[in-house]
């Protein structure tokens, strides 16, 4: 069997080979452990019935959609509160609502956001606006100062 | 025909992944075996291809060319359009690869207002198809986020200029978009051009519908019917390192995506996608056009024995002469030649 041009076929044959299986050896084929979140804050563990706003399956998989909305309602529409479907009454906010018992941004946040490929410095973008509980984040403070000063 | 058989592949396709995972307990068959197989016949099929057109001897320059061939120094020489040396030939192919430039020479003709021939530029097609291909490039980069861990720095890039419009959460992705109206204006240009349909064949629509499906069904899941994104990366990584797991509860929205994705993979070495390795191959482009500088012999030739003119007067000189044929040289100014038998 005769390759014509076998040079450049081959090399070609090559370059198509590492591109294709860059997962593969960028990873050097070890197991990696899932995201593994962390709920184990002080709130949460006083909690008698650990619930969050929704089911546990939907909000992980809705909860940018929700914290959007109430972005929306609340910037937009001046809303402050919403009704869960069980008719508890929360306030829309990041950081009085969700972070009262997530305290633990690298714990719970970071790790499955990481996990999953989001870029830590701009995505999700909700933290350079908001600040992070227990960090010192100045520009962010100023922002949210601003923000509550003109209520 | 072709289109109803085609698009009755791709719905068959999606309700097996739907009823093999909800209600077959296929779960693994779909999320394990299939992609595997795929990735072993879009390898092993891709190599196989490219190998099989590198067995089929080139002697010959054929190039197609589209301007003006090297000749004296005043005439003006179209290098990339009609190629003389590697150089130019490498940068041929580069624009057909990286830019469609024969596409972009698209024009078409018609006889308007009766008796006029005109020819006018069609840049549509040229235009869908680099958008979809850019497009299709950046969705699968993207989806190295999803192979890898930890992610490269090149797809956070991707993933913000993607989605700097940052509108709603998860963030709409540009690509999405027009990578959607992009194969949608393939199918309608051939559904609605008479000439294309009628030389459209079933491989010609399967491809666009599967890559369609493959296109809502991932814009379905990143956007409406939301799936645990930490599992799904649990299932590739597991693949990745050759260690499957399939956790408990991602939605059939992901696995019938992924069908898709490995029926794609797996047809690709069989069909007209091929392209993407032909066009490498294809001596009509990566040849220069040298036939008036370099003598190309047939490197197969068969030795072929010759019987010269001169030869054949040898011969028969002396029954020549004695027939009274003219011959080149007498029979005294060959003495040697004549004393052969």
């Amino acid at each position: 069997m005769k390759i014509y041009d076998g040079k450049y076929i081959l090399i070609g044959l090559l370059v198509f080979g590492v591109l294709v299986t860059f997962p593969l050896w960028f990873d050097h084929g070890k197991a990696v452990a899932p995201a593994d979140p962390s709920i184990k804050t002080p709130v949460i563990e006083a909690m008698m019935a650990k619930h969050c706003i929704l089911p546990k399956d939907r909000m992980i998989t809705e909860h940018m959609k929700l914290l959007n909305v109430w972005r929306t309602q609340v910037v937009r529409y001046g809303k402050t509160v919403y009704v869960a479907p069980g008719g508890e009454k929360y306030d829309m906010s990041l950081e009085t609502e969700c972070f009262r018992c997530h305290s633990n941004k690298a714990e719970f946040c970071d790790r499955c956001h990481n996990y999953a490929g989001l870029d830590k410095a701009t995505d999700p973008y909700c933290f350079s606006c908001h600040v992070v509980p227990g960090e010192k984040n100045p520009g962010a403070g100023k922002v949210a100062m601003v923000h509550k000063e003109s209520k | 025909m072709g289109i109803k058989f085609s698009l009755v592949a791709v719905v068959g396709l999606i309700l097996a992944a739907y009823i093999g995972v909800t209600a077959a307990g296929l779960s693994h068959f779909f999320g394990v075996s299939m992609p595997y197989l795929a990735m072993i016949l879009f390898l092993g099929g891709f190599v196989y291809r490219v190998l099989k057109w590198g067995r089929a001897p080139v002697p010959f320059r054929i190039p197609t060319t589209g301007g003006q061939e090297k000749s004296l120094p005043w005439i003006k020489h179209a290098k990339f359009d009609n190629p003389s040396t590697k150089g130019q030939t490498f940068v041929r192919m580069a624009l057909e690869v990286l830019l469609f430039r024969s596409l972009f020479r698209n024009t078409k003709f018609e006889i308007e207002k009766g008796h006029k021939l005109f020819y006018q530029w069609e840049k549509w097609l040229w235009l869908a198809s680099l958008t979809f291909h850019y497009c299709f490039l950046v969705i699968l980069l993207r989806h190295l986020r999803f192979f890898t861990e930890p992610v490269p720095f090149f797809v956070h890039g991707l993933e913000g200029l993607d989605g700097f419009l940052q509108v709603g959460l998860p963030g709409i992705y540009i690509t999405d978009g027009l990578f959607i109206l992009a194969v949608t204006y393939l199918i309608i240009r051939r559904l609605i051009i008479p000439q294309v349909r009628y030389i459209s064949l079933p491989q010609d629509y399967f491809p666009l519908f599967l890559i369609l499906g493959i296109g809502l069904t991932g814009i379905l899941t990143r956007y409406v019917y939301k799936v645990d994104l930490i599992k799904v990366k649990t299932l590739t990584m597991g693949l990745i390192s050759f260690h499957p797991v399939i956790p408990a509860g991602i939605g059939p929205i992901f696995f019938i995506h992924f069908a898709l994705v490995c029926t794609l993979f797996a047809y690709f070495p069989f069909s007209k996608l091929m392209h993407a390795g032909g066009i490498f191959l294809s001596p009509t482009r990566n040849l220069p056009n040298d036939s008036r500088i370099k003598r190309h012999v047939n490197p197969w030739n068969y030795p072929v024995k010759v019987h010269s003119y001169a030869e054949y007067e040898d011969h028969f000189r002396e029954k020549m002469v004695e027939a009274g044929l003219p011959v080149d040289k007498e029979l005294e100014e060959a003495p040697s030649a004549s004393a052969k038998p």
